[in-house]
This record gives C-alpha cells, structure tokens and sequence, in this order.
C-alpha cells in the first residue's frame, strides 16, 4: 500500500530535499506552496500526513491546521509542523490546535524521517 | 532751697493751666473754632512727643551715664520710621480713617476680619506692656519728689501716699478729658493740646539744663567734649547686636505703642500733617537728645559716687543752687510723665470697654441690651472705669514690684511686648495672604516667648524661680529662657527680641500660608492693602425707609422661605412688632446684612441691601468688592476646570504614550520572528542538502552538483541577507556617513543598469532617454546607485511581461529632481502599494530571492539623501519615483 504526504511549504529548496528523503522511503510526496487553498487540496488528496509550514503564503499553516480538525474526516490525520520562526508561542499554540508533531527548522534529515515513521506507525495501529 | 510745699503748689498751678488748656481747645473744637493753631501740623508733631516718657527726659541721662551712646538707638528708631517709613504711617492712617479705627485692637481686629479674640489678645498684651511703662512714669515722679524732699527737713515725705494721689490726679484728668463724650471719630482734641504744650515745656526743661550744663558748670563746647571724652562714657564701646535690636524696639514700639498709635492714627486730623511730622518730630527728638551726654558726663564727674544717675537732670542744678532751673527740670520731667499716663490709659482705657467690658456686659444683658441711648452711658462709664483700673494696676505694680530696676531696663521690656504686634500690622497693611489664625499664631508665638524670656526673668523673685533661669523649663535645659534652645552667649534683650520676634513672624507667615480666609477677612485684607485705591467710607446704615416685604422677598431668594420667614420673624420679636415683618432699622438691617454675607460675601450681602434700603446707593467700591468676590470664585473654578483638563490631557497623552510602546514592543517582536525566519529557511535547506550530501551512494553525479550548488546559492542568500540587515541597521540609527560627490547622473545610471543586468539569463531591456540625464548631480552617487540597481533588479524580478521592459525617465518639477522607473508588467496590486516599503514585505514570495528589505532599504537611503522614492499608482505596471531636492543638481 503506498504512503502518500502533502507538503505545504513555500520554498523550492525545502520541497527538494523532503521530497528527496521521503520518496527514498517509499513516500509519494505531493508539493503545494500556497496557503489559501491547502485544505481543499489535502481533503481531495486523503494523505497518510500532512507535512506543514507554519509561514505560507495566503493563509498560515495554523489556520490550515485548525481548519484540518474542524473536519470531520480529518481529525485524526497526523500533521508535522515545520516552522523557521524561533517563538515557543507558535508550538503552544499548534499544540493547542491539535499538531501531531511541532519541529524547528532547521531540522536534521534523520529526525524529521524518524518523525515521519513514528507519525504513520500511530496511525496505523490506532 | 524750694521748699516741697512751694513744689506741690507749682504743680498744681501746671496742672490746672493743663486743664485750662485742654478745657479751651475742647470748647473750640465742639463750637467748631477748629482753624488756625489747633489745626496746625505743629499740634500734631509736638502731640506725637509723649513717645519721649520720663524714661527718655531723666532716664536718657542715666542710660548714657550707665551704657554710653547706645540711649541714641531710643531715638534713631523712631526717626529711622518716621524719615523711612512715611509712606508706611500714611497708610495706616488712611485706614485708621477710612475704618474708624479706635485702638490698635480694633484696628488689628478690623483688618482681620472683625475678630474680637485678636482684639482681646491685642488688648492684653498691651495692658501687660504698657502697665510697667506707667508704674515707671509714677516711679519717675515720686522719685523727683523725693530728690526735693531730701534737701528739705522740714516735711517728711511718704512715698506711697505721693504716688498714690498722683495716680489718682492722672485718672481724674485722663477721665474728664478722654472720655468727656463719645465722639464718633474718637478725637480728643483737649488732651492733644495739652500735651502738645507739654511737649514744650519738657524740651525747653531739658535744653535749659543742657545749656547750664554746658555753659555753665563746663566752659563751652570744647571744654565740655575734653571733659566727655575723659568720662567713662567715653570709653564705652558700640555693641553692634544690641543696637540694632533696640533700634528696631524703638521702632516698632514706636509705631505699635498703644498710646503712639491713639496720637499718631485716632488723633490725627489731616493725612497731610504727616509731611510735617516727618522731618519736625526727627528734629524733636534730635534737640531733645543733644544735651544727654553732656549732661551724663558732667553729672559722674560733679556729683558724689553712688548717686542715682536717672536723676541727674534735676540733681545737678539742685546740687549748683540752682532751684529755678532745678524747678523747671521738675516741671519738665512732670510734663514727660503725665502726658505718657493720661494718653496711654486713655487708649488702654478704649481696648479694655470695647473689647473686654462692652461684650461682657453685652452678653450678660441678653437680647433687650441695644436700646441705644443707655449704651452710651454704659461705654462711658466703662471707659472710665477701665481708666481707673490702668491706673490702679499701675500703681499697684509700682507698689509691689522691685522699684530698684532700672528705667531703662523696664522701658525696653515694655518696648519688646508690644513689639509684638508689628508682624499682625504690617503683615496685615501690605499682605492681603494674612489671616486670622495666623495672626493669632503670631501673637500668641510672640507673647509667650516675651514673658517666658523676659518679662518673668526681669521681674524675678518669686514668679519665676531661680531653678528654671539657671536648668531652663521643667529642668530641660534647653528652655532656659535666657538661652532658649541652647543658644548661649548673647545678650539677655537680642536673645528675647531675637526668638520672640523671628518664631513669632514666622508663626504668622506659616498659620496664614496653611488657612483660608473667611470672605470678611478677604474683604477687610483687600481694604486695607488696597487703601489708596478704594477708600470706602465708614460703613453702616442710615435710618432711612425701606420696604421690608422687598427684603423678605430677596432673603427667601438667599436664604431658603423657611430661614428667612424664620429670621425675620425673630427680628420682629425682638423689635416688639405684633406681624411678622421687623421695621428696617439700622440695627435690624445691618443684622440681616450679616446674615446674607454667609451665603453670597460680605460685599454683595452689603450691595443687595443697599440697593433695596436705598440708606447708601451701591458705590462703585461696592461692585468693585462683590466683582473682585465673584472674580475670586471664577477664578477658582478655572483653575479646577483647568486642573481637570489637564489631567484629561495626561491621561490621554500616558494612553497614546502606552500604545505606541505596545506598537513598538509588537513590531520588535514581528521584526525578530521574520530575522529568524529568514535565516533559519536557507538554513534549512543548506543543513537538509549538505546531511544529504554527507551520505555515501545512492546520487548520481549531476544530483550531487545541483545540491552543492543549492547549498552555494542559500549561503549567498544568508549572506545577503545579513549584509541588508545590517545595511539599514546602520541607516535607519541614522549612523550612516554620505560620501557627498559629484557625478553626471547618466553615469550613474549606466552604472546602475549594467550591474543590475549582470549575471542575469533574464531579458530585461532599459529604454532611456539620453539627452534628459545629461546632469550633475551632488549627492552619495554609491547610495543613489543602489537605490537604482534596486529598483532595476525589482523589475527584472517581478515583471511578468512577455518581453520586459523598463522605462527610466528624467524630469524636474517644483525644484525636484525626478527619476522614474516604469516597467510593463501587471504592477502592484492596490493593496500592497502601502505595504512594499516595509521590511519583510514581499508581494510575489515564490518569485523573491531576498528577504524583502531592498525597498525598506531604497526608502531609508532617500530620506538621508533629502528625497524619496515612492510608488507611482496610475500606471499600467510597476512605476516608482525616485525624487532629489533640485539643489543636489547642476546644469553640465
């Protein structure tokens, strides 16, 4: 059964390299760097994660969020949020609003793939 | 050798020409006949002589025979005021005047709103300091007697019963002319007279033994000197402390002294006479001054050791055999003594019935007491009861206290206590700040510290023991009352006149800063500082008619119905009427007046009033009065109003200061955020890649290449960034140097464009317009070139046009350079036309390499180079506006 990921995030570079990670994995990793019609387009995509920036243009990653666990099919979609910005205010806040994992860019490859394993063994035994 | 009974007979031939005298002058004067001499200044210069007691006529001498120069500080004081202070005695006789002053009292209780307890302490302290001032005069005239008495064997005399009969004819002279009427203006111009011919008399006494003196028993002046000069009194020294002290007692008594006061205000008849008196009286006192010293001089070197000096005045020609001359200094010494007394229980006598006796028996005969013609039976009878009773005190003092002391030590006692008074004065003439209660405080201050430093020390024996002088109060030892507060070393009369004079001003000045005068107080200050300005006449109403359902109606306005139908009907009661409505007497009127005044002042109580009893038409000084009230009033509640706005304004203005703190705190926070964020996103791909790179395998070699050189374009990205990061740290803290050149803008712009298009695979054609740009220009030309190479860059990035173009135009307008850039893509949506210039701003972010503080950067340049740059709306695609002030350019 193939592992599928949304990314949200806004910077090619970044893309580049999860998607180098997560595809040697055996993730089939979908890009999409705007913010305004993200929830649209992982609802019509039903991923295993979502990977999500908080910064993004036209609609931040935490509005994102917590329209993700407003839906009904959706609570329960593991989400790992990435962010470059250096406030603990943002992790309260994405805790609060039902984040599945919180992570500080820059990130170590090897963490952010143990993340990513964690997040999908959990879901699939629950 | 004159014998006592010659003596006795010459006396009572002196007094009965002093009543003579006085009987004429109050004859002319009720008649009418007030021209000519009584009128004169002459009467009033020589009246204001009583100032010179037997104290200064025989008592000089001895203070000159004991201290030296120093009795001149006696008359330097008064002369000092009368030379110096003219304009200060001027207007205390206007207001003695215009208020109908009786005493000082009164004129204290006047100026401080009416006050009876201030009347009742003046009162007191002044019959507490002037009755020692009597039983020296007494003392004075028993002693001469004496001296007579001693060269004449055949009649023993008996001292006590010699003051006591001339007590006793001082008071009955002092009664049948001081209170022989109730004269509205409390003028006696009887006793003026005689004791301007008093005044006389004791001058030409004292000169007439001064000559003897100096022609007689000396050889003339010089000799006179040579024999001074060899006397002890030539050796005495000046105390510098003690001479300005009793030059400032003599002053003060001079102007505070009850009966200086009755002679120099009550008597005064013409403001004018001042003028004269001014330099006459100085003279006066310098013509009675000129012989002490000859006279003290010659008397310690003829006269035996041991004699009393206080008399050598009249000793020396006694001891010559010269009984005529001896007579004539006897009459003299008389005259100085029974002028002081008469005048002095003559005020006295005016303070105790109208301020003790007449309220006492006022209040004792309850409300029927104010049928007026037995009042003045009452006020004359305790008039010359109190005259009676000075005089009672005084010779009981004589009697019983230490006759040895001194005169002059008694006399500068006396001088101190009424001292007293002068800061409630003069504060009360020229401070309108003064009130009441400090006043009192002063007082009070003041009179305590006399007693306790001086007059108990003096009087001695058993009133003050000999413990509390030498361990001070209850055995602390700073209350020692010749050492008050541990202060030692001075002498005894600065020290006293020192503590009681500064603590008692000082009470005065702090009581009246810390309270708030009552209306009256306010209006009676106003009238007496301002005097010159608005002599109001004496107030009160006449019996005139007045329509009491006209005042009934106003009063319930004031008043409230119920207080006022209440008021009116006890008046009514008390005039006996059977209705409701008093008749408009005076008494009932002046009732009212007050009444009124606790609602709306004094001044407007007293305008209404008038203006309904018709018994004095409103004057001008009346609306002035209730004007500078209501002014008053106005200007407190400004002064509220204006206190309320301000801290509206305060608060506000700490509201906005709040805000903007918040803002600032907000932004700092958002501006830290967006640092981070922009390092830690190339950041993260650099650390993704080069993690990724560290691994061995798996890559092709082409994969390899592209993640190095992803890692080499964040790093340059980061770097970048931080050089624009600090690039408008150092503008924006205005820290920044202009290298100011000058250059042709064409190549500024060549230069601009060629660095901007370096390096770029991006098409990106610049029209220009050559002819345009051929300028010089003084500016930062590096600066300005960034600013270019910015917008250029911007333009090659953002423009979304098939074939990008962008044009750079060249203008001046209103003294402005102008340097467009015009480009032909989609532009800048409205919205974030206001947002591109601040730092962080990007409007396409995928299609942005920097961080989006290029323009923040463009912005901060142009406003140290004196423009700026601006987004120009209207156009078809993105258009800003670079402007210089035309001054930064030159025709080539």
């Amino acid at each position: 059964m193939g592992r599928h990921v949304v990314l949200v995030e806004d910077e090619p570079n970044i893309i580049e390299a999860i998607r180098f990670l997560l595809t040697r994995e055996g993730w089939t990793v979908e890009a999409h760097s705007d913010g305004s019609d993200a929830v649209e387009v992982i609802k019509a995509a039903n991923p295993d994660l979502v990977i999500l920036d908080l910064m993004l243009p036209g609609k931040s990653g935490m509005e994102i969020l917590k329209d993700l666990r407003d839906e009904e099919c959706l609570r329960n979609l593991p989400v790992l949020m990435l962010t470059a910005r250096g406030q603990a205010r943002d992790r309260e806040m994405a805790e609060k609003a039902g984040v599945s994992r919180f992570m500080t860019k820059p990130f170590s490859n090897t963490e952010v793939l143990a993340a990513v394993r964690d997040l999908h063994a959990q879901a699939n035994q629950g | 050798m004159a014998s006592l009974n010659v003596l006795v007979v010459i006396c009572m031939a002196y007094v009965a020409l002093l009543f003579l005298v006085a009987f004429v002058a109050d004859r002319n004067a009720s008649r009418g006949h007030r021209a000519g001499w009584l009128r004169s200044p002459l009467v009033y210069t020589l009246s204001l002589s009583i100032y010179c007691t037997a104290w200064t006529f025989y008592g000089a001498v001895g203070y000159a025979a004991r201290s030296g120069l120093e009795f001149i500080t006696i008359y330097l004081g008064p002369t000092l005021v009368m030379i110096g202070w003219w304009w200060g005695l001027r207007k205390l006789v206007r207001i003695g005047r215009s208020q109908r002053v009786t005493s000082i009292a009164d004129l204290i209780s006047a100026r401080y709103g009416k006050s009876n307890t201030l009347a009742i302490c003046v009162t007191i302290l002044a019959v507490i300091g002037v009755t020692p001032y009597i039983a020296l005069q007494l003392q004075s005239i028993t002693l001469s007697f004496s001296t007579f008495a001693e060269a004449d064997p055949a009649r023993q005399l008996n001292e006590t019963t010699t003051v006591f009969w001339v007590a006793a004819g001082l008071a009955v002279f002092a009664i049948l002319f001081g209170t022989r009427n109730l004269n509205a203006n409390e003028r006696h111009h009887g006793v003026v007279t005689a004791v301007a011919v008093e005044a006389v008399v004791k001058l030409l006494a004292l000169l007439a033994v001064g000559i003897f003196v100096v022609w007689g028993l000396s050889d003339g002046v010089s000799e006179t000197m040579a024999r001074i000069d060899a006397s002890p009194i030539g050796q005495w020294r000046v105390q510098g402390d003690r001479w300005v002290t009793i030059t400032f007692l003599a002053a003060a008594a001079f102007v505070c002294l009850p009966r200086m006061f009755q002679v120099m205000v009550v008597e005064n008849e013409d403001e004018r006479h001042l003028r004269t008196a001014a330099w006459a009286f100085p003279l006066y006192l310098l013509l009675m001054s000129l012989f002490v010293v000859p006279i003290a001089a010659i008397g310690l070197e003829l006269m035996p050791a041991g004699s009393n000096p206080d008399l050598f005045v009249l000793t020396l020609p006694l001891s010559q055999g010269r009984d005529g001359l001896a007579v004539l200094a006897f009459l003299g010494g008389f005259s100085s003594a029974t002028s002081m007394v008469i005048v002095a229980a003559m005020a006295l006598s005016t303070m105790v019935s109208n301020h003790i006796v007449m309220p006492i028996w006022l209040r004792l005969q309850g409300e029927g007491a104010s049928v007026s013609g037995d009042v003045r039976n009452v006020v004359l009878l305790s008039r010359r009861l109190s005259i009676a009773a000075i005089m009672a005190l005084g010779y009981f003092y004589f009697r019983f206290s230490g006759q040895g002391a001194a005169l002059a030590s008694i006399g500068l006692i006396s001088f101190a206590g009424i001292a007293q008074i002068l800061p409630a004065l003069v504060g009360g003439l020229f401070w309108r700040g003064a009130t009441r209660s400090g006043a009192l405080a002063g007082l009070t201050v003041g009179f305590v510290l006399w007693v306790f430093t001086m007059l108990l020390p003096a009087l001695g024996g058993g009133l003050l023991p000999t413990s509390v002088l030498s361990d001070g109060l209850f055995g602390l030892s700073w209350l020692r009352p010749q050492a008050l507060f541990g202060i030692e070393g001075l002498d005894p009369i600065v020290h006293a006149v020192m503590w009681s004079m500064t603590l008692n001003t000082a009470a005065f000045c702090f009581v009246s800063l810390a309270t708030f005068p009552s209306p009256m107080e306010r209006l009676q200050g106003a009238q007496f500082v301002n005097v010159f300005e608005h002599s109001v006449g004496p107030r009160g109403w006449t019996g005139q008619v007045a329509q009491s359902e006209d005042l009934m109606v106003m009063s319930q306005r004031i008043l409230g119905a119920d207080e006022a139908q209440a008021f009116f009907q006890k008046e009514a009661l008390r005039q006996g009427a059977h209705n409701d409505f008093p008749e408009p007497t005076p008494a009932f009127l002046e009732r009212l007046e007050r009444e009124l005044s606790g609602s709306v002042g004094t001044a407007a109580a007293h305008a209404m009033v008038g203006q309904i009893a018709g018994g004095s038409s409103v004057s001008v000084e009346d609306l002035l009065a209730v004007a500078d009230e209501t002014a008053q009033i106005l200007e407190y509640s400004s002064q509220l109003e204006t206190q309320s706005v301000e801290l509206a304004r305060t608060a506000r203005k700490l509201r906005e200061t709040n805000e903007k703190l918040t803002l600032i705190s907000q932004q700092k926070d958002d501006f830290l955020s967006q640092v981070s964020h922009e390092l830690r996103t190339p950041m993260t791909s650099i650390r993704a890649f080069s993690e990724i790179l560290r691994e061995a395998g798996g890559r092709s070699e082409a994969d390899n290449i592209r993640y190095a050189s992803i890692i080499h374009d964040e790093a340059l990205r980061l770097t970048r960034l931080l050089n624009d990061l600090l690039d408008l740290s150092v503008l924006e803290s205005g820290q920044v140097s202009l290298n100011m050149t000058v250059g042709s803008l064409a190549e500024v712009l060549d230069h601009a464009v060629s660095t901007a298009l370096a390096g770029s695979e991006q098409p990106l054609t610049v029209v220009r317009h050559g002819p345009s740009e051929t300028l010089r220009i003084s500016s930062d030309l590096d600066r300005l070139a960034q600013v270019f190479i910015n917008l250029i860059a911007n333009a090659q990035k953002y423009c979304d046009a098939d074939s990008p173009e962008i044009r750079v135009e060249v203008s001046t307008k209103r003294g402005r350079l102008r340097i467009d850039f015009v480009d032909n893509g989609s532009g800048i949506p409205t919205a974030s036309q206001q947002l591109i210039f601040e730092k962080f701003s990007r409007v396409n972010p995928e299609k942005a390499g920097g961080a989006g503080l290029g323009l923040a950067i463009c912005r901060e340049i142009m406003q140290r180079l004196g423009g700026d740059v601006r987004y120009l709306p209207g156009h078809p695609g993105g258009a800003f506006r670079v402007s210089l002030p035309l001054s930064s350019e030159m025709a080539v």
